[in-house]
């Protein structure tokens, strides 16, 4: 076992990821001599070269472009956009070409190619450093779409995107960049990649999260815990595909649902997974899925951002009031 | 000179008659360029013909489909043979082509089925081909997007480490004169520029990017903008098929020799609508078309292998009837063409298994069947 950060287990699975395959790439802005600005490709062009750790233009959407070019000719890039606000001048690659060439080839051409965005708020940035873009990507049928939470996963599921055969979207939770865990690098026996996790077990309410908000889910529930109420929380980890049947199979014992993320509620993520809990889970429910998230504002100034992220009072006040019901 | 504050200036550079690579005039005489060597066989020059004369006939066939009601929509080549086929026999067997929807006489010359073209005009595909199978990638509709893909596969080639070696391949990248107005166009310039990447941006210059003329995309002749980007750019007579191969040609030989990028702006006119929902009467006027009639592709190679006594009226005949023959069957082609199936729309979005892809195909299947169950 090896204590890592969240952020060196990336790093840490990128290096094993081009150590197994030569045709694994990386490719973004300063992920050179830099490291990336997280650091998160520390010492990969050291190691393997500018070849295959490339410093781009200073253009997302060339980013995305290229890669897909380098994966039509058999490579596989891993594309770091430096911040989430940054990845809309490469939205119309993603969205218009790397998730529908697939489909507009009959199945003849595959796309592996893997975008890593640093996503969502708590680090006191400026404007376009603290969004939650997943649902764009979510709605965007041919892509995968991912997050880790914790730095085991960081560790599998980078290595597990990049042998995916279809385009994955690979959300890292910035503010967790620093938290710690014991990792086995050397073990390769990890949970697939779709698969949702229950990271704490409980009976009254399943409360569901993702990528940041998992840790704030984890310490809201050892609050309620103190009070007598006992929380289950799932880390879903995957977005598309989602694994619904772990989510209902909790809905169904608890009775009761909250959904926690840090983009804004309206037309959220959190809808879906409302939406869909209602139509499988709906004589088991005692109240409504609830949501907490983001107000339906843009991202503060960070100054606000304790206010707009849902913290672990927004989270249990959301708990109580599945009671209310 | 007065500028209009909205407008630009009334006479902009691109106005001037063009300085370019011409090897074969509008009459059908031939014209040296010391830059472009070029040594044709007569037969080389029948074939350059045949195929002009192909490509113009599948076209045609594709609009009259389309009147007809069997294709929802064409993007008609007319007017650019030349450009198309010249750059299309440039290219060899390792070379990469990323198309837009409009390069039906470069996918002529990587042998892609003509029948093939049509199933995404037709509504029952996205792109029919293999890729890989033709060297010649899928049709891309959103403008300049390719370029990147472009781009991308030629810093691939750079790096299997095949430059200069006989296995050596370039990629060629076409777009239009408003896709030039692109932020993708520029940044693949960019990218091809500072990794100096095996690629050939084949800008075809039709004046016409749908409604707006070439005014309101630059102020410069296209050709000149490769300058401040880093690499060579040329303009070439696009309605000259032995110019247009014989620039190719040498762009793509730099390019596989780890020469880097060059832009060919191949000078030519759109004779016919953007697509066949196109009216182009409201914006532009009869008597361009009729002058660029005069510095028709196939006319001037017609009457240069007639002036030099390369082909006889048999040969003539020949090509006509081959052409016929092969819109025939294009057109009975067309019209055999099945619809997919509607469960085939949930193959293919991913590789591996999806379960949505799954759960939704399932209950698109019973609902489906649910019919059948009721009309028994």
């Amino acid at each position: 076992m090896t204590t890592l950060t969240l952020g060196k287990a990336l790093n840490e699975g990128l290096r094993k990821a081009m150590e197994n395959d030569p045709k694994v790439l990386m490719m973004g802005e300063d992920v050179g001599k830099l490291g990336g600005v997280f650091r998160i490709t520390d010492g990969l062009q050291k190691d393997f070269g500018e070849e295959r750790v490339i410093d781009t233009p200073l253009a997302e959407s060339g980013i995305i472009g290229t890669a897909i070019g380098l994966a039509l000719r058999g490579y596989r890039p891993v594309c770091e956009i430096q911040f989430d606000g940054f990845v809309f001048p490469a939205a119309d690659q993603i969205i218009t070409q790397l998730a529908k060439m697939r489909m507009r080839s009959l199945g003849k051409l595959s796309l592996p190619v893997v975008v890593r965005i640093p996503c969502g708020g708590g680090i006191g940035a400026v404007e376009h450093h603290s969004e939650s873009p997943e649902a764009y990507f979510t709605h965007t049928a041919g892509l995968r779409v991912v997050t880790c939470s914790n730095p085991l996963d960081a560790f599998s599921m980078i290595q597990q995107s990049i042998a995916s055969p279809d385009p994955v979207i690979f959300f890292e939770p910035k503010r967790r960049y620093w938290d710690k865990a014991d990792v086995d690098i050397d073990s390769t026996e990890w949970t697939p990649l779709h698969r949702a996790q229950v990271v704490r077990p409980g009976e009254h309410v399943t409360v569901l999260a993702y990528g940041p908000s998992v840790k704030t889910c984890l310490e809201a529930a050892a609050a309620a815990g103190e009070e007598g109420r006992s929380l289950e929380v799932i880390d879903l980890r995957s977005l598309n595909p989602l694994d619904i049947g772990t989510v209902t199979e909790s809905v169904n014992r608890t009775g009761r649902c909250v959904v926690v993320h840090e983009a804004p509620v309206y037309n959220g993520f959190g809808a879906e997974l409302a939406a869909r809990i209602t139509e499988k889970c709906f004589y088991r429910l005692e109240s409504p899925v609830l949501r907490v998230g983001g107000f339906s504002t843009p991202y503060p100034p960070s100054r606000l951002e304790d206010d707009y992220l849902p913290d672990l009072d927004r989270i249990l006040d959301a708990v109580d009031r599945t009671f209310a019901w | 000179m007065t500028i209009d504050s909205v407008r630009g200036a009334p006479d902009s550079p691109q106005l001037a008659e063009p300085e370019l690579v011409q090897l074969l005039t509008p009459e059908g005489e031939r014209v040296e360029h010391p830059d472009y060597p070029l040594d044709l066989s007569a037969e080389e020059v029948r074939d350059l013909y045949r195929d002009l004369v192909i490509v113009r006939r599948i076209d045609l066939e594709a609009v009259a489909l389309t009147r007809q009601g069997e294709l929802g929509l064409w993007a008609s080549l007319l007017g650019q043979e030349a450009a198309q086929i010249g750059s299309g026999r440039a290219l060899s067997e390792h070379d990469m082509v990323f198309p837009t929807y409009r390069e039906h006489g470069v996918a002529w010359c990587r042998d892609v089925e003509p029948l093939k073209l049509l199933g995404l005009f037709r509504g029952v595909n996205h792109g029919g081909w293999d890729p890989a199978e033709h060297g010649f990638h899928l049709y891309t509709i959103v403008i300049g997007s390719q370029t990147l893909h472009a781009a991308g596969y030629a810093m691939g080639i750079q790096r299997d480490g095949v430059l200069g070696t006989p296995s050596a391949g370039a990629t060629i990248a076409y777009f239009g004169d408003g896709a030039t107005s692109q932020g993708d166009v520029n940044e693949s310039f960019v990218f091809a520029s500072v990794f100096n990447a095996p690629i050939v941006f084949f800008c075809q210059n039709n004046q016409w990017a749908i409604s707006e003329p070439l005014e309101r995309q630059s102020r410069i002749p296209l050709y000149k903008r490769a300058q401040g980007f880093g690499f060579p750019g040329l303009r070439v007579d696009g309605n000259d098929v032995f110019a247009c191969l014989a620039v190719t040609r040498k762009a793509l030989e730099n390019a596989r020799t780890g020469q880097g990028p060059t832009l060919v702006e191949a000078y030519t006119y759109r004779m016919g609508a953007h697509t066949t929902t196109d009216d182009p009467t409201r914006y532009r006027l009869k008597a361009e078309e009729e002058a660029w009639k005069l510095k028709d592709p196939i006319e001037r190679v017609k009457a240069y292998l007639v002036r030099n006594d390369l082909a006889d009226a048999g040969f003539f005949e020949k090509v006509e009837d081959e052409a016929k023959q092969l819109a025939k069957e294009l057109r009975e082609g067309c019209r055999a063409m099945p619809d997919p199936k509607p469960l085939s729309m949930f193959e293919n979005v991913y590789a591996e298994r999806h379960p949505l892809m799954t759960e939704e195909q399932e209950q698109f299947a019973a609902y489906l069947a649910s019919f059948e169950e009721e009309s028994k």
